[in-house]
């Protein structure tokens, strides 16, 4: 999405929603991320789903940790109010924003070193606490911004730029939202924009913590030696692998359109991903079944993608806080502080 | 001391075997009869099984330090007898449970040894076990009373409301406490010479904890949100927020909560959630200890480059690592005034006793959304987890909350273009807005680089722009925190200069010192930054003594840091064993300085 900053103006056949706003009010700050970043193009998925759901932007809290998928927050809507906060905590400042003002609609953006490493309990025992947000993990299986470090969801033998095969087995978010009670779990490809932005919106309507794994490639880092298309390898290993301050523009990743069921995705590093969304009769009401599928999914290397499991009636945090419906922020002070003659009688207690 | 309401005593025993409840009914009958009383827990971070001491002050001169002896020692753990029995002053007395006998190369000349079997008593007089445990604590408790001349109506009467609604439970207890009181009565001379004689002394006084205190203080501030994790000895500060809402912060019509309490799944968390509901306008605050603290450093941080305010009470205890939980300390002050990586400092209230958590609870709110940033208000677990006799708290309905320069849609609209970090008016803070508010009121909270429009960079200008903004905003407040409260004496040249839980037993030894001819001055600072007149006084003094309970002399260091007093022109006395600080380590500490300082 690297471009220069486009002039406000709006274009007089431009479309506007319900709030009378075109898409290009969705639209955040210039994206300093690698061309053709799978997030960016989550960050356009985001822009469609926010003017086609008539969010006010200014009602909206955007949320994020640490990592390129962090950055993002800044890329959309930039009317909304922006955290960006530290790494693997976006969930605890949006719990807390949340129970101070659950009138707003909170969209946290992470990714899988933010969520599923360094921020790993706070992803979880946010999803146990069900905080009313849409949780976006925006994942490719390594760490862009320092380079290239593998992932906590980087397969058991994939490489890395220095040629390094992964040993560890992958924490997959979505079997660990299952797992974990999640009321809204899905999984989707920032090539889809079909697929996905049906499902942030989906996410956005849940009332609940809704998990929405994203994979998202890596252009830099997933183009290293032991790649077949990576640069130093076309060079015919004649130079060092791609250096820091050299990277290639490449082309954002899409899905190609076809009826098949399962849809095969050639990714940067000459890699490929195989996307089996669900199929119509599938249930997404039956968490065990849900399990099951992801399961059999990656049995045959497969990864399902769509709405893999939703339960429409959980209760989320304010529900089990017992919260009134009034933001807490909004009650007047009045009503908060017992005041003079109660203090008198309570120090009674204390003779 | 030891005389007429003027002593001390203290039980030795077992934890988990009910005796803090006999603990509580001795010091509150004893307060009822209108003396002045203070408790110390002297507990072990365990649930069952090891020793643990209660011991009790009386003293008609309001005195509420821990006291320097004990006159009377009560050895109901079997284990501890050897060092109960060292534990009793010359002099003094022991009372012991001759159920199991004392091993007679244990008595001690100088002092006096009364036994009675409190264990056989109460096995030969109820039936089940539970009983049996826990009704020989109401029987020590009978005893002291006849030993100590302990109005047992006022005993009678207490025990009427606690058990007024298990007719047995009542039963069983007034045969207990007769069954100490008769045996005492019968058996020995009493009263002792040291004992209790009503007085009117605690009027407008009550018996509070500093963690209850603090949770109050949080509640008549509109505190809305808590977040925390359990930590010993921060935890019932929660806990007792927790109690207050449900008595008072339930919505009648609907049964609905006007607040929100997130136990979080660690200290990190809870810091995150006080942080992210600040930002959002709630009032929000954590209770934690230094663990905990050492936890948050990174978000600490956050909240002040990032001008966010937040509340962060810590209760200390004793020591780096997991040290002693259940010992009190001063010594998270370097963690808490200079918190976090990177150039920062910080708001820290020092409150000596309950009433001043409640009060300076309250004023962390204040300062926290005035200033926008991270208050600490340091108590420990001394201040925190004892009942302290301290006057009533007063409220003044006409308070309402310093939100400090919040713009709201109306005064946006009346600029032309907001910039968050802009400092409008020259002192370091700049308005902000909360989130939801339209217009142009939306902005970008983010850890990294940051101008005064609040937009990302790397620049040095921009860098050094904002972070003395933030360095003028927090030398600025140091005139609005709590003022240091000084105590002068004529013709003083000697000043001691301390902080919260030493309070009691400075001023305490200022008193004896002023006996001995020795005339002091007394400061204590109540907050971090310092004021200018903490600078006058340590100046204004020929001989100054910062006393502290840590290793390190740190409050002595940060007074040079901050004040450029040299270090070496205050002289540190240090008492950092985890016990509560007595007026005898400050008296011999000072009169043993100042008799090796040449004339």
């Amino acid at each position: 999405m690297t471009s220069i900053t486009k002039p406000p103006v709006r274009h007089p056949s431009s479309r506007t929603n319900a709030l009378g706003l075109t898409l290009r009010d969705y639209e955040g700050a210039m994206s300093t991320l690698c061309a053709g970043c799978g997030h960016d193009s989550v960050t356009a998925a985001l822009i469609q789903a926010g003017w086609e759901m008539a969010l006010e932007p200014h009602r909206v809290g955007k949320m994020s940790g640490i990592g390129c998928s962090s950055k993002t927050t800044a890329y959309f809507m930039k009317q909304s109010h922006g955290f960006n906060s530290v790494h693997g905590r976006m969930p605890s400042v949006t719990s807390g924003a949340a129970a101070a003002n659950r009138s707003l609609t909170y969209i946290g953006i992470s990714g899988d070193g933010d969520s599923l490493s360094i921020g790993l309990g706070q992803l979880s025992h946010a999803i146990r606490r069900n905080v009313n947000m849409l949780y976006v993990l925006e994942n490719n299986g390594v760490y862009g911004l320092t380079k290239g470090q593998f992932s906590a969801s980087a397969d058991i033998g994939s490489t890395s730029k220095k040629g390094e095969a992964n040993e560890q087995a992958p924490i997959d978010p979505v079997l660990l939202a299952l797992t974990l009670g999640a009321t809204f779990v899905a999984r989707s490809f920032s090539g889809d924009k079909k697929q996905l932005v049906p499902i942030l919106k989906a996410g956005i309507a849940h009332r609940g913590f809704a998990v929405v794994d994203v994979i998202s490639p890596c252009v830099s880092f997933n183009d290293h030696e032991g790649s077949t298309k990576s640069y130093a390898f076309t060079r015919e290993q004649s130079v060092e692998a791609v250096s820091a301050d050299f990277v290639p523009i490449q082309r954002a990743i899409t899905v190609p359109e076809t009826d098949e069921e399962v849809r095969v995705v050639q990714l940067h590093d000459g890699g490929s991903v195989r996307l089996r969304s669900t199929s119509p009769e599938y249930d997404p009401t039956d968490r065990e079944h849900a399990y099951a599928y992801v399961r059999a999914c990656q049995a045959r290397q497969e990864t399902a993608t769509g709405l893999l499991f939703v339960d429409d009636g959980g209760r989320e945090m304010h529900d089990m806080m017992r919260t009134v419906p009034t933001p807490l922020i909004d009650i007047p002070y009045e009503k908060l502080c017992p005041g003079k003659a109660a203090l008198e009688a309570l120090m009674q207690r204390y003779r | 001391m030891s005389g007429i309401n003027d002593f001390a005593f203290k039980m030795g025993t077992v934890n988990g075997t009910g005796s803090a409840s006999a603990n509580s009914l001795l010091m509150q009958a004893i307060f009822r009869m209108g003396i002045p009383v203070t408790g110390k827990n002297i507990f072990p971070s365990n649930i069952q099984g090891l020793p643990t001491w209660y011991e009790i002050r009386v003293s008609k001169d309001g005195y509420t330090a821990r006291p320097s002896e004990v006159d009377l020692v009560v050895a109901l753990n079997p284990s501890t007898y050897r060092k109960d029995v060292a534990a009793v002053r010359p002099g003094g007395y022991l009372l012991y449970d001759s159920t199991w006998p004392l091993d007679p190369a244990l008595v001690r000349e100088g002092i006096t040894i009364l036994g009675i079997p409190f264990g056989k008593m109460c096995v030969e007089t109820f039936e089940k076990d539970r009983d049996r445990t826990l009704l020989r604590n109401i029987a020590y408790a009978g005893a002291l009373a006849a030993l100590l001349d302990i109005d047992m109506d006022v005993v009678g009467q207490m025990l009427n409301e606690k058990f007024a609604k298990k007719p047995r439970l009542l039963d069983a207890n007034h045969t207990a406490i007769h069954l100490g009181y008769d045996f005492a009565k019968a058996n020995f001379a009493c009263p002792l010479p040291f004992r209790l004689e009503k007085m009117d002394a605690t009027g407008d006084a009550i018996l509070m904890d500093g963690n209850t205190a603090s949770a109050l203080g949080a509640l008549y501030a509109g505190a809305t949100v808590g977040a925390w994790y359990p930590i010993t000895p921060a935890t019932a500060l929660m806990e007792a927020f927790k109690g207050f809402c449900e008595k008072f912060r339930v919505d009648p019509d609907t049964g609905l909560n006007n607040y929100a309490i997130l136990q979080a799944e660690d200290e990190l968390a809870a810091a995150g959630i006080v942080i992210g509901a600040g930002w959002a306008g709630a009032r929000a605050f954590t209770n934690t200890s230094g663990p905990g603290i050492s936890l948050m450093q990174e978000f600490i941080g956050l909240a002040y480059y990032t001008d966010i305010p937040a509340v962060f009470f810590d209760v200390q205890r004793c020591g780096p690592a997991t040290g002693m939980p259940t010992r009190t300390q001063q010594a998270d002050l370097f963690s808490l005034a200079y918190a976090s990586h990177g150039d920062t400092k910080h708001l820290v209230l020092f409150p000596a006793n309950p009433r001043e958590c409640f009060e300076l609870a309250v004023q962390s709110f204040d300062l926290a959304e005035r200033f926008q940033t991270p208050v600490f208000v340091a108590s420990d677990l001394d201040i925190g987890m004892n009942d302290w006799m301290v006057k009533r708290f007063e409220w003044d309905d006409n308070y309402r909350p310093d939100r400090g320069k919040v713009l709201d849609a109306e005064a946006l609209s009346k600029i032309a273009k907001f910039s968050r970090y802009l400092d409008v008016d020259g002192d370091g803070i700049a308005a902000r807005t909360l989130p939801g508010v339209g217009g142009k009121g939306a902005y970008f909270v983010r850890g990294s680089g940051h101008d005064k429009h609040a937009a990302y960079t790397e620049d040095s200008d921009a860098y050094l722009e904002l972070v003395d903004r933030l360095k003028r905003k927090i030398d600025g407040a140091a005139e609005s925190l709590p003022t240091p409260v000084i105590q002068r004496r004529d013709g003083a040249e000697v000043g001691l200069v301390m902080i919260g839980g030493c309070d009691a037993a400075v001023r305490e030894a200022s008193d004896i010192l002023a006996t001995q001819g020795i005339a002091v001055d007394v400061m204590r600072i109540r907050a971090f930054p310092f004021a200018k007149a903490v600078h006058d006084f340590i100046t204004g003094h020929e001989h100054v003594f910062v006393i502290e309970q840590n290793r390190d002399a740190q409050l002595r260091a940060l007074l040079a840091i901050e004040l450029g007093v040299p270090r070496d022109d205050m002289h540190a006395v240090l008492d950092y064993g985890g016990m509560p600080l007595t007026a005898k380590v400050v008296v011999d500490a000072v009169s043993a300085h100042l008799a090796g300082v040449p004339a």
